[in-house]
């Protein structure tokens, strides 16, 4: 019976060779072969970022300029919906049958399972009813979201506004972002971005196969906390910032303001401008699509991108650095026919008219330009007529050193450099030693091609107030909760005048305000040193600008204020400075000559002619004849080509469409 | 009768009780792990899968016992009868037969117990075939007698086929080990073999490049088998019935083959892109396997099993719970118990003096074997999904029973060898 003992040998060896093949193929799966822990790993462990809150920021005195509100996503998850009220419902959302239905097949085509939006961003009182009658509404639940308001509604451009990383963003980034974040696009949100970011954290976390959340990957060892973005200390004092913002309604122009001992901005007023709470939210793309288009364009940030010829505010530093350099002395006189003869040329003084003798504070209230060329003549011509390039070099490079013609390095972006010609340039208009001291002239009195952005035109008077340095002005003065200051701003940048010759300057311009064409704005109790200045521009009205600072013993404020196309510096800027100037020093205005009413509803608006053609034909011309125009959309469009040639060429352009004389008697 | 009881426990095989619990504890904290969420923490907790699988292993216990309390000479006696009620409760199951998965494989007890006869047919078959091959006048190199037992096998089979039960009906074919043992002619073995190859690489291949390996492998046997005239003709006749079978393979695949096991098949071969999301499963299962590495994620660590990536988790695919968290290291434990366990019961069936006893501890060991074999080639992607139990290891009460059965009869038959010499 047993003949075939011998095949229990044979059956286990099938046995033995069977299972040792399955060995042989698990030691291969799981031994030699990494995959599949790979596979598994990505089957179950999905990185969730932690998006921190953004950082608030808040005005010098602690009020709040923009946070984060919470706005409530109602979130869906459709395998746990059970039958409910549907149309009590939609009451709640303020939404039909029909929306339910397509917003519910919406959520169920993304997952039946996961968690998607049924309706976004809830207002407050929406939420608020909402979230009583939630228990009746199985697998519908809230999620809350930061969203960036702003209580005062002020300081658009200063703030600037968040969106969605561009392609562009997310590539330089290279990686941080990815779409759908929100990055700051303009202002202090771009520039303090990575501290108003904060950082994210990044939670991995395990899922089933149904990409339902199971809780937390290694017990959270490769987790990171997100930590919310630092609170930014503005320098901005919203009370004269609100104010400013509504002294400027309805006009085209800007107002600066700076803290003389800090650097610090005080005020940033860039009009017109537009209520920052349009660029949050549900109504987004169309407000910012109807913002675009507004003509007087409120994305422009003036203060730091508008180019104005300085005009007469410039005759302060004029006359410093000419005594800086020896040509005149304060007592250095100058007996005014209505005229100065430069070499062969006569200039005149505004509308001819007659100053007599005037000393250099006289010539600085009086606004008297035959002494200013006079000085001007003289550095120019110091080292005799053939050497005139270097000499000009030389007074460019001093008044380059008051922050002209570059940009000042002010913590926001897009800041304009101004324009501050050098030599070259008019070497490559006149060819070289083509021109003269007479040739660049009304350089002396801040014309010609000399462009300046409000917020250097401020600068200067923090310089002159603080009789010869400024601080790097800036708009945030602290970061996070130790107030953290950069250390770039506390750094004394001296602009080579010595301090003796300031007293002088000063008695012109505290006359201006005494005595002078802004005795109209002239604050009780209060000594304020200013200058006005205009620049007319064909087929409008005149430039107003007046630039001060106040008080004189001690300054505490710096103020350059440009109300484009509205008439002279003394009607409509030296009124506005002069407001913000009290406002900012004693907190109230008093009722004196003038009411900020009536400024408050004036309405200059400019009638916006259709853009004109841009000629680029470079014409040599005499600079006198080739004043300038302050037309600050026009030069924002030319800004927006990004085309530094046509810039150049700017005052050949306006020479060419415009006639326009100076005005500067007041 | 205290001398009686000694002997009695003496005779018992307790290494292969001992490999039986350890394999049904693994079982059990497996299943523990497959089903386990941190509201249920408990093993013995009893509305968890892992809660009843221990009553079923602690009645299996009690059952086993039972067994060996019995009078043994009962079981070759009653064969035919269990036999006889095994087939009518497969044909009962077919008419009133619950439905799970598709199969009409369980008969509602009512109480929350369900009965699955096929996994009684297994031992019921085994019994009947020891007691008809053990019969002094039968001998397997006998036609007539190798028909009557294939017929015992084949009768189960079919029915099981019917529900249908792929599985188990493979599982019935294994028994082919029980007569080649008992003297079947080793050309069984060889040309299953040879088909099963030739069928596989058919599909795999095109026919002209299977029949050209066919044609030189025939070539060469017969020239180094020149002399022996019967063999080449042998080979001959082989080579000619193996090129039609090449051409046969592939409608004969798609004709009795169903689309979803086809699918299957397809996908296990490489022979079409898993489009329809078929293979998912088995690929889940192989990745869970695969990522336990050498010394697994650790116990109720598995990602892969514990999220419900994989299916079946606590039955058909129990061992990617043990490849995930005990790594290659709980393969080879398992797979070395079980390989133990098979070479264990071949030394008892051999120690026996009655054939009945012998025959059917064969019986015993193909079929654990072949549950094995297609269990973790299916875990492991090397065979198609077929749902077929892992032996002890697997969830579920008929399942572990019936192998406790099994395998306690043949302990049973053992602790009284002696006994059966001396009556």
């Amino acid at each position: 019976m047993n003949s075939f003992f011998e095949r229990r040998y044979v059956v286990a060896g099938i046995f033995i060779t069977f299972i040792l093949i399955l060995l042989g193929r698990l030691f291969y799966i799981q031994v030699v072969d990494d995959r599949y822990f790979l596979f598994a790993k990505n089957n179950v462990v999905r990185r969730f970022v932690q998006y921190p809150a953004r950082g608030p920021i808040l005005d010098r005195k602690g009020r709040i300029m923009v946070q984060n509100e919470p706005v409530y996503d109602i979130m869906v998850i459709p395998k746990q919906v059970k039958p409910f009220d549907t149309l009590e419902f939609c009451k709640l959302l303020g939404i039909d049958t029909a929306g339910f239905n397509k917003r519910m097949l919406k959520a169920r085509k993304y997952s039946p399972y996961l968690a998607s939006a049924f309706e976004k961003q809830l207002t407050a009182e929406m939420y608020a009813a909402f979230q009583e009658r939630l228990s009746e509404f199985p697998g519908f639940f809230p999620l809350q979201r930061p969203m960036r308001t702003y209580p005062d509604s002020s300081a658009a451009q200063f703030l600037g506004y968040i969106g969605e990383a561009t392609d562009a963003i997310i590539k330089r980034s290279g990686g941080y972002y990815s779409p759908g974040d929100y990055v700051g696009i303009t202002g202090v949100e771009r520039s303090y971005e990575d501290v108003l970011r904060g950082q994210r954290g990044v939670e991995n976390r395990l899922v089933d196969s149904r990409n339902v959340s199971q809780g937390s990957y290694a017990d959270g060892a490769f987790d990171t906390v997100a930590v919310a973005g630092e609170r930014l200390t503005s320098s901005l004092d919203l009370s004269i910032q609100d104010l400013g913002e509504k002294l400027m309604k309805n006009k085209v122009g800007s107002i600066v303001a700076i803290e003389p001992s800090t650097g610090e901005i005080l005020c940033f007023v860039s009009s017109p401008t537009y209520d920052p709470n349009l660029l949050v939210g549900k109504q987004r793309g169309n407000n910012a699509a109807a913002l675009y288009k507004d003509p007087y364009k409120p994305f422009f940030t003036r203060p730091v991108q508008a180019y104005y010829p300085p005009g007469s505010s410039f005759k302060p530093l004029s006359a410093l650095i000419a005594m800086q350099e020896g040509v005149i002395t304060p007592q250095t006189i100058y007996v005014c026919p209505g005229y100065y003869q430069s070499g062969n040329r006569r200039v005149k003084c505004f509308q001819g008219e007659v100053h007599g003798a005037v000393n250099l504070a006289e010539a600085v209230a009086h606004s008297c330009n035959g002494y200013f060329f006079m000085a001007f003549d003289k550095l120019i011509n110091r080292n005799g007529g053939r050497k005139t390039d270097t000499s000009y070099n030389y007074w460019r490079s001093n008044v380059a050193k008051f922050g002209l013609g570059s940009k000042l390095g002010v913590d926001i972006p897009a800041e304009g450099r101004g324009n501050l010609p050098k030599a070259s340039y008019y070497d490559k208009v006149y060819r070289k030693g083509g021109w003269r001291s007479s040739t660049v002239i009304s350089l002396g009195i801040g014309q010609g091609e000399l462009l300046a952005t409000p917020l250097q035109l401020a600068n200067i008077e923090a310089t002159i107030a603080n009789h010869g340095f400024y601080y790097k002005p800036h708009l945030i003065k602290g970061i996070g909760d130790k107030q953290v200051v950069k250390p770039e701003f506390t750094v004394r940048n001296y602009v080579g005048i010595d301090p003796q010759y300031f007293e002088p300057v000063i008695d012109g311009m505290q006359n201006v305000v005494d005595f002078g064409t802004a005795r109209g704005s002239k604050i009780p109790g209060i000594v304020m040193c200013g200058k006005t200045g205009t620049a007319e521009v064909k087929g409008k009205k005149d430039n107003s600008v007046f630039v001060a600072f106040a008080p004189r013993e001690n300054p505490k404020i710096a103020i350059a204020v440009v109300v484009e196309n509205s008439g002279q510096g003394a009607t409509w800027a030296a009124p506005i400075a002069s407001f913000i100037v009290e406002k900012y020093l004693t907190g109230t205005l008093t009722k004196r000559g003038i009411d900020p009413n009536y400024y408050i509803n004036s309405n200059l608006l400019p009638n916006l002619s259709p853009p004109k053609p841009v000629i680029k034909k470079l014409v040599p011309t005499d600079t006198l004849k080739k004043p300038v125009q302050a037309d600050s959309a026009r030069q924002s469009k030319l800004k927006s080509a990004a085309n530094k040639k046509e810039q150049s060429n700017n005052p050949a352009v306006k020479q060419t469409t415009m006639l326009a004389k100076r005005k500067d008697n007041e | 009768m205290n001398n009686h009881q000694r002997s009695f426990f003496f005779n018992v095989d307790w290494i292969t009780v001992l490999i039986y619990l350890a394999l049904c504890t693994i079982g059990l904290f497996n299943i523990h792990a497959a089903v386990y969420d941190e509201n249920h923490p408990h093993i013995y907790d009893l509305s968890t899968s892992s809660g009843h699988q221990l009553i079923f292993i602690i009645s299996g216990i009690v059952i086993g016992s039972v067994i060996l309390l019995l009078e043994s000479r009962f079981l070759s006696a009653l064969s035919p009868a269990i036999y006889v009620v095994t087939i009518l409760l497969l044909i009962l199951v077919l008419v009133i037969g619950r439905g799970v998965g598709g199969n009409q494989a369980w008969i509602d007890l009512g109480g929350g117990f369900k009965l699955q006869p096929s996994e009684f047919a297994k031992f019921a078959t085994c019994l009947l075939l020891a007691r008809y091959l053990s019969a002094t006048n039968v001998k397997v190199t006998d036609t007539k007698s190798l028909m009557i037992a294939g017929g015992i096998i084949l009768l189960p089979m079919m029915l099981i086929k019917m529900q249908p039960d792929d599985g188990s009906t493979l599982v019935f074919c294994s028994l082919i080990l029980v007569l080649y043992r008992e003297g079947l002619s080793s050309y069984f073995l060889i040309i299953g073999g040879l088909l099963a190859t030739l069928f596989i690489t058919s599909l795999m291949f095109e026919a002209w490049q299977v029949v050209t390996v066919v044609v030189i492998a025939a070539a060469l046997l017969i020239f180094m088998l020149k002399r022996n005239r019967t063999m080449v003709l042998k080979l001959l006749i082989g080579t000619i019935i193996s090129i039609g079978f090449v051409f046969a393979a592939k409608p004969l695949y798609e004709k009795a083959l169903k689309p979803h096991q086809r699918a299957r098949i397809d996908i296990v071969l490489g022979l079409s892109k898993d489009k329809k999301h078929v293979g998912y499963n088995q690929n889940q299962a192989k990745i869970a396997i695969g990522s336990g590495r050498v010394w697994g994620k650790g116990y109720l660590q598995g990602t892969q099993t514990k999220y419900s990536f994989v299916p079946a988790q606590s039955t058909d695919f129990i061992f990617c719970t043990v490849g995930e968290e005990w790594g290659f290291a709980g393969s080879v434990t398992v797979m070395g118990l079980f390989l133990f366990l098979l070479l264990r019961i071949i030394q008892i069936a051999e120690r026996q003096r009655a054939p009945f006893s012998r025959i059917y501890g064969y019986g015993v060991a193909s079929i654990i074997f072949c549950h094995v074999l297609i269990n973790i080639a299916m875990a492991i992607g090397i065979m198609p999904v077929i749902g077929i139990p892992l032996p002890f290891i697997s969830y579920g009460g008929s399942s572990l029973w019936s192998f406790t059965i099994l395998l306690f009869i043949l302990l049973k038959l053992d602790s009284n060898r002696m006994g059966m010499n001396w009556a």
